[in-house]
């Protein structure tokens, strides 16, 4: 469904408040993608199936893949579109954003559910929550490691991503506006980075004992 | 700038909580979890929210509309994601008081989430940066 506003004119949005619907290109930001809606509806239905079933396969297919895309594209956007993104000029970088954002309000939500309800299921299927395992510890670390970043994502990251593309459908973006919300992504990049890595480290090590 | 009342912080700080009280709960599994600490953290948590609706509710001069249509929606979103969560405490045998514990938690999950979200979202579709 495209039912937003005009989008031309939303390059300038880093120099101030943008001028109406003037130049060539005109398309409309979604905040949520609608069309993406029934892949996300088959994946949770899925992880539910495999929980329900104490399904190994679907639960470590949920969990590793699931886990995977999450750690991987948190650290390439994080560390390296991120800073690319920041070197292009203005004009480049609002239309990126406006393509790129509507469709990581639904991957990333979708990622995040999938590996943590596959993961704490398959932990409690192995064995791994008993308190004598040699992996709890490392599981209540993880825990902890997604308590910060869950805190992060939904609290400070999101809000800010959803407020960002209702920005973009105004017929005149704030720029400001705009600067002053992806300023949440610079500032909390390094966390998260930093979360991710522990996240690999834990899960390698309960992988491996 | 105009100063709004820290609706966010608050609302974040009671999500805060309440997920530190759903690690503390999620630790235990599959045993009987210890329920003081954890709903300690849920009786602040609820408070902050409320507190958080309360200042809400006294804003003038903001933009409603577009913040209840952010809310239901990111409110349909988070309560099934609460509602799998729920599922997997429920599927895993945890009943009676940790149980309604988890379901208070979720509760305020499943508000705090959104309530954050429509107000970022409002906040800058009201005066100064709108005229609505």
């Amino acid at each position: 469904m495209r039912t937003g506003v005009d989008m031309a004119g939303v390059g300038d949005v880093q120099a101030g408040t943008v001028e109406g619907a003037s130049g060539p290109q005109r398309w409309r930001v979604e905040v949520v993608p609608l069309r993406g809606l029934p892949v996300v509806a088959a994946v949770v239905a899925f992880v539910i199936a495999s929980i329900a079933g104490n399904w190994l396969w679907a639960l470590t297919f949920c969990h590793v893949a699931g886990g995977a895309l999450w750690t991987a594209v948190d650290l390439f956007v994080g560390l390296i579109v991120g800073p690319i993104l920041g070197r292009l000029p203005a004009a480049a970088r609002a239309e990126f954003t406006a393509r790129f954002m509507p469709k990581m309000v639904l991957l990333m939500p979708t990622l995040v559910l999938m590996t943590l309800a596959a993961g704490f299921q398959l932990a409690l299927k192995e064995g791994n929550l008993a308190p004598g395992n040699p992996n709890h510890a490392w599981l209540i670390a993880s825990y902890c490691v997604v308590g910060v970043m869950a805190v992060i994502a939904l609290g400070v990251l999101e809000p800010a991503n959803i407020t960002v593309l209702v920005e973009m459908r105004k017929q005149r973006p704030d720029g400001q506006v705009i600067a002053a919300l992806m300023r949440r992504f610079i500032y909390t990049a390094g966390i998260t980075g930093l979360m991710q890595v522990a996240t690999l480290i834990i899960m390698t090590r309960v992988a491996t004992q | 700038m105009r100063r709004l009342p820290p609706v966010a912080q608050l609302t974040v700080c009671s999500l805060s909580l309440v997920v530190t009280g759903g690690i503390l709960m999620a630790s235990y599994v599959p045993r009987q979890p210890p329920l003081a600490v954890p709903a300690a953290l849920t009786a602040v948590s609820a408070v902050l929210a409320l507190a958080s609706g309360f200042l809400l509710s006294r804003l003038e001069q903001f933009a409603w509309p577009r913040f209840f249509l952010a809310f239901r929606w990111a409110l349909l979103a988070y309560v099934i994601s609460a509602g799998m969560i729920g599922f997997a405490f429920v599927r895993d045998h945890t009943r009676g008081a940790p149980l309604a514990l988890v379901i208070v938690m979720l509760v305020i999950y499943a508000l705090d989430v959104p309530l954050v979200i429509a107000f970022t979202v409002a906040r800058y579709s009201s005066p100064p940066y709108a005229s609505s």
